[in-house]
């Protein structure tokens, strides 16, 4: 499944990082302590979180994250919605909770 | 050029995760008791008990930095510490509209204190302060800036409620004056796994939530006198002044 392709199935909105939309998802990771992610996220994994700050755009890349799910409406900073265009690594957005959207990406990438 | 004993991070029974026996006069007299020449008073997300403290702090030699331990939207802690008493006023209204209104629970969390210099209590507050802030980093120590104040992310090497384990790494933008490590870690050993930090200053403090606590870890300011311009001058290295840390 590609970041477009789950962000058409899940209805969410696509903010940035148009250029990686067609990146593969291979699994997901759901944590806000960057310090966490940074240990033990994984390449091509979608990540959910709440935090906005442009940390986050460094750690995805540092990661080889496929995009970032930002979760309850939230929107990333402009710094880091600009990182999200220049590294191509897209930031969607969802109105759903972190244990709804989580649950949804997992059945759909288990099918 | 003096070197005076200071230990900048110490909260009081205002923060509802102290001792009830952390009252200003109490941390006052211990601190003299061990010898401390500077403390600061930082409570979670309130300023309330530091103008009384440094009342009673002038009584007996002590010189008290006034600030507050404000928790950031990331839940990052930074010390923010402020000269006038007019600057600590305007910082608490700011703090005042940050802080969500989540009624305190005094079974969970215990009290929020503010008291005066016979210990008698003033007032409660109602909403939990260890709460984080509708406020992210930059807007924090652009608000300190504004103010005059000096900006300090706490214990960073700590795993939990630092700017480290939430953001993964210091923003390389950030404007802080300097960054506490508590005392989990080894100054130099951090710095040796964190060498992009190496250029900043680095302070040591007990975070006392306890009496026992107060002045477990301390550093030496050495600086010409006690003053909030001295601090600064500390922290930034000028004009022969410096912060030597003990651990």
């Amino acid at each position: 499944m590609t970041v477009r392709q789950l962000a058409q199935e899940l209805n969410m909105n696509i903010i940035s990082g148009e250029k990686g939309l067609d990146n593969p998802i291979e699994g997901g990771y759901t944590s806000d302590l960057l310090s966490d992610v940074m240990g033990n996220s994984e390449m091509g994994q979608c990540w959910i979180t709440l935090q906005t700050h442009k940390n986050i755009m460094a750690i995805a890349s540092l990661k080889e994250i496929a995009c970032i799910v930002l979760v309850k409406g939230l929107l990333p900073n402009d710094d880091t919605k600009q990182q999200s265009n220049e590294e191509g690594i897209p930031i969607l957005s969802t109105q759903k909770e972190t244990f709804e959207i989580t649950g949804e990406i997992y059945s759909l990438l288990k099918k | 050029m003096h070197s005076f004993k200071s230990d900048l991070h110490i909260h009081t029974v205002l923060s509802p995760c102290a001792d009830l026996d952390m009252s200003p006069t109490n941390i006052i007299d211990r601190a003299k008791q061990l010898g401390l020449q500077c403390i600061g008073i930082t409570d979670h997300n309130s300023t309330l008990n530091a103008k009384v403290a440094r009342k009673l702090g002038e009584k007996q030699d002590i010189f008290v930095l006034m600030g507050a331990e404000v928790t950031s939207k990331e839940e990052a802690h930074c010390l923010c510490f402020f000269e006038k008493e007019e600057e600590l006023d305007s910082f608490q209204v700011w703090l005042d509209e940050k802080l969500p209104k989540i009624e305190l629970d005094t079974n969970i969390f215990g009290y929020q204190l503010v008291v005066n210099e016979e210990e008698e209590i003033l007032d409660e507050k109602p909403y939990l302060l260890i709460s984080a802030i509708d406020a992210d980093i930059e807007q924090i120590y652009e608000k300190v800036h504004s103010l005059n104040g000096l900006f300090i992310p706490a214990h960073i090497n700590k795993p939990a409620n630092s700017l480290i384990s939430q953001l993964g790494f210091i923003p390389p933008d950030i404007k802080a004056d300097a960054f506490e490590i508590s005392n989990l870690s080894i100054k130099n050993e951090f710095i040796k796994k964190n060498a992009y930090l190496k250029n900043y200053q680095f302070l040591q403090d007990s975070d006392a939530h306890f009496l026992s606590a107060l002045g477990s870890m301390y550093c030496n300011f050495v600086m010409e006198e006690r003053t909030f311009e001295e601090f600064r001058l500390a922290i930034k290295g000028i004009d022969g002044r410096k912060v030597e840390t003990i651990k």
